[in-house]
């Protein structure tokens, strides 16, 4: 753990203490047994989503082979008909749609995330440099509406969008969505303006420059980790989100999760591997990220209990 | 002529009537003559934009009035307005509608029946039998979480090689989506070519169903539900468990302390807090449950695992019920917001404390 290329970023440093990631916490080393039984333990926790991927390369008779194949002569003609297939046999093969869906996906959550970013990023300054009257009310508010159950949010919101005619566009989606990720990044950049130290913003202001100036080129440099962490995570939960997407996104704005919802049941009921392709392609993205930016992960994971 | 000499009726009156983008005056006058206005002329959908036209208006001169003044206000505005819109005025209107007999897939109109919804929801034994459901699914999911999360904690507590890589394996289930999660077990529990099924055939030599009785249906949906948070526990338990100063542990070793008064003493207060909040976060969590059931049982066998939010999203939009389901849809709410107060209230205690 000590191999750490490089000083890290000073906001991520004291949640790695705290989970022990760091050596220079105080967590005594394992034995072997203990070592040993992480190993088995941490394999069998990851064995679902192993085998899925696994699944995803096999062909249609070693899928549903009993008893089931760890070895195999892995194929990617799965991955090929999730975008391209015939969907009885002889027929000629049509677009499944799924390029459509994966656009879609991308689209909504990266535009969602990016205004939520900026909406938040501006908001958290505000609750951060100049408290309002009521400051910690309004936090508590826009805290507690991220414990809101969806489905009492969802119906007067559906009745609203077919009011307004916002049903099924990307408008309509990526505005709900943009809210949906509001009060996360509102409470993370809020917590690492807070860390910044003040003597530098007052240097600046005393010779003169003005708040935009002092927020443009000293606070937002300073909490990129910040705007890291709260975008990697809100992708992640848009990417993911599906109860909205269901009963919001019309046939042109569908995403991968619902689409992949209809496809359990429909006409590839039985054919794992295409199954298990689609989820793969649809996992790929969110396990790349996980990987590549775990720090930043790990805040956002407990972000409000765990305090820095 | 200054602008002293002038008597300050006519000052009001000039200022009203100049037409510069910080006369918010005008543009509230104008607002709310208008949106009644278009309202009955105009059809919903171009009277709505027409009132949201206006709205702008109003708001263009409010910060034009305010910049420079009060940064603040101006900085957070439009995250509370974008929250208040998509937020807190939909609970108003549905808390509204569940006094009202409305029906989103007719045409008419809403009307007024008190409190009717609310009793023909609490005397309805289906509900009483989903919020059973419900209240089961959650007592057996949160358990085996805190259960799974703390051992794994307690595994992951201690320094090893790869530590951090295997970390992040554990972690990666809470990372993906319900719909992906639901479908692979929909594949672990297929009677004849499941992993489960065929794991339990090669003891008994039977095929294994386990969806199809309602106990087994129950554990299947709480067994990926566990599956998938347990993680949540661990990252919480693990932070307090890192916190805890070694020297304790060397002061009780010189004392040849008991391992399990060596925990109760020195390692539990240490991780108190955070076993109540992760408690309650997933106790919170649970009592949503929707995306899941929704893919691995859709509620069945039977309505056997069918939660109060599954029953509240059947109600609305399969029965189109609308406003029965914003009454259910509150009773639900009614107990999220007691849980969050108790998480909000013990979260801020611990900031408090650290």
């Amino acid at each position: 753990m000590s191999s750490n290329p490089g000083p890290a970023p000073a906001q991520a440093l004291p949640l790695l203490e705290r989970l022990g990631l760091r050596s220079a916490s105080g967590v005594g080393t394992a034995g072997w047994g203990h070592t040993g039984l992480a190993f088995v333990v941490s394999f069998i926790y990851f064995f679902p989503v192993l085998w899925i991927i696994l699944t995803a390369f096999k062909t249609y008779e070693d899928a549903l082979a009993v008893p089931a194949k760890f070895f195999f002569a892995p194929t990617l003609d799965n991955f090929a008909q999730v975008f391209n297939r015939s969907y009885s046999a002889g027929a000629a093969a049509q677009d499944t749609g799924f390029t459509l869906y994966f656009f879609n996906s991308l689209f909504i959550s990266g535009v969602s995330v990016l205004l939520a970013l900026a909406i938040g990023t501006l908001a958290a300054f505000g609750f951060s440099r100049y408290p309002l009257k009521g400051n910690d009310t309004y936090l508590f508010m826009i805290l507690s509406t991220r414990m809101l159950p969806a489905i009492v949010v969802i119906i007067p919101i559906f009745i609203m969008f077919r009011v307004t005619g916002l049903a099924g566009t990307y408008a309509g989606i990526i505005a709900l969505y943009t809210v949906f990720n509001l009060p996360f990044a509102i409470w993370m950049m809020k917590s690492f303006f807070d860390e910044l130290s003040l003597d530098v913003e007052d240097a600046a202001r005393i010779d003169g420059s003005s708040d935009a100036r002092v927020f443009l080129k000293i606070c937002l440099p300073q909490v990129w980790p910040g705007l890291a962490a709260t975008a990697v995570f809100g992708l992640i939960l848009t990417w993911n989100e599906f109860l909205f997407a269901l009963l919001l996104s019309g046939v042109g704005t569908r995403t991968v999760p619902v689409a992949m919802s209809q496809t359990i049941g429909g006409d590839i009921g039985v054919r794992w591997g295409l199954l298990a392709a689609i989820e793969t392609l649809f996992l790929i993205p969110v396990i790349i990220v996980t990987f590549a930016l775990q720090n930043q992960l790990l805040r956002g994971v407990t972000f409000g209990t765990i305090k820095r | 002529m200054t602008t002293a000499d002038v008597p300050v009726p006519a000052r009001i009156l000039q200022r009203f009537a100049t037409p510069r983008w910080s006369n918010w005056p005008a543009a509230l006058a104008i607002f709310l003559a208008g949106l009644p206005l278009s309202i009955a002329i105009f059809p919903p959908i171009l009277s709505f934009w027409i009132s949201a036209a206006l709205a702008a208006l109003l708001a263009v001169t409010l910060i034009v009035n305010a910049w420079g003044r009060h940064i603040g206000g101006l900085l957070v505005t439009p995250a509370l307005t974008l929250l208040f819109l998509m937020n807190v005025f939909p609970l108003l209107w549905s808390f509204g509608l569940s006094f009202f007999a409305y029906r989103a897939n007719r045409a008419k109109a809403p009307a007024w029946v008190g409190l009717d919804n609310y009793t023909k929801v609490l005397s309805d034994p289906d509900v009483w039998d989903r919020l059973h459901n419900t209240v089961i699914m959650v007592v057996m999911t949160v358990s085996l979480q805190m259960v799974v999360g703390f051992l794994l904690a307690l595994l992951f507590s201690k320094q090893f090689p790869l530590r951090r890589y295997l970390l992040i394996l554990v972690l990666t289930p809470m990372m993906l989506s319900f719909v992906a999660v639901g479908a692979f077990f929909r594949y672990y529990y297929d009677p004849t070519f499941g992993l489960l099924s065929q794991a339990v055939r090669a003891f008994t030599g039977e095929p294994f169903v386990l969806m199809k009785t309602v106990w087994g249906a129950r554990a299947g949906i709480v067994f990926a539900d566990a599956w998938m948070w347990s993680p949540f526990v661990m990252l919480l338990v693990l932070a307090g468990l890192v916190s805890v100063p070694k020297y304790l542990y060397e002061a009780a070793a010189i004392d040849r302390v008991s391992a399990w008064r060596q925990f109760s003493a020195i390692t539990f207060p240490y991780i108190r807090g955070l076993l109540l909040l992760a408690l309650l976060f997933r106790t919170i969590e649970a009592f949503k449950l929707f995306d899941l059931v929704f893919l691995l049982t859709n509620g069945g066998p039977g309505t056997a695992t069918e939660t109060i939010a599954l029953r509240v999203y059947r109600v609305a939009f399969e029965n189109n019920k609308t406003s029965e389901s914003t009454a259910l849809a509150y009773i639900l709410l009614f107990t999220v917001i007691v849980l969050t107060n108790l998480y909000l209230y013990f979260a801020s205690q611990r900031a408090k404390e650290v």
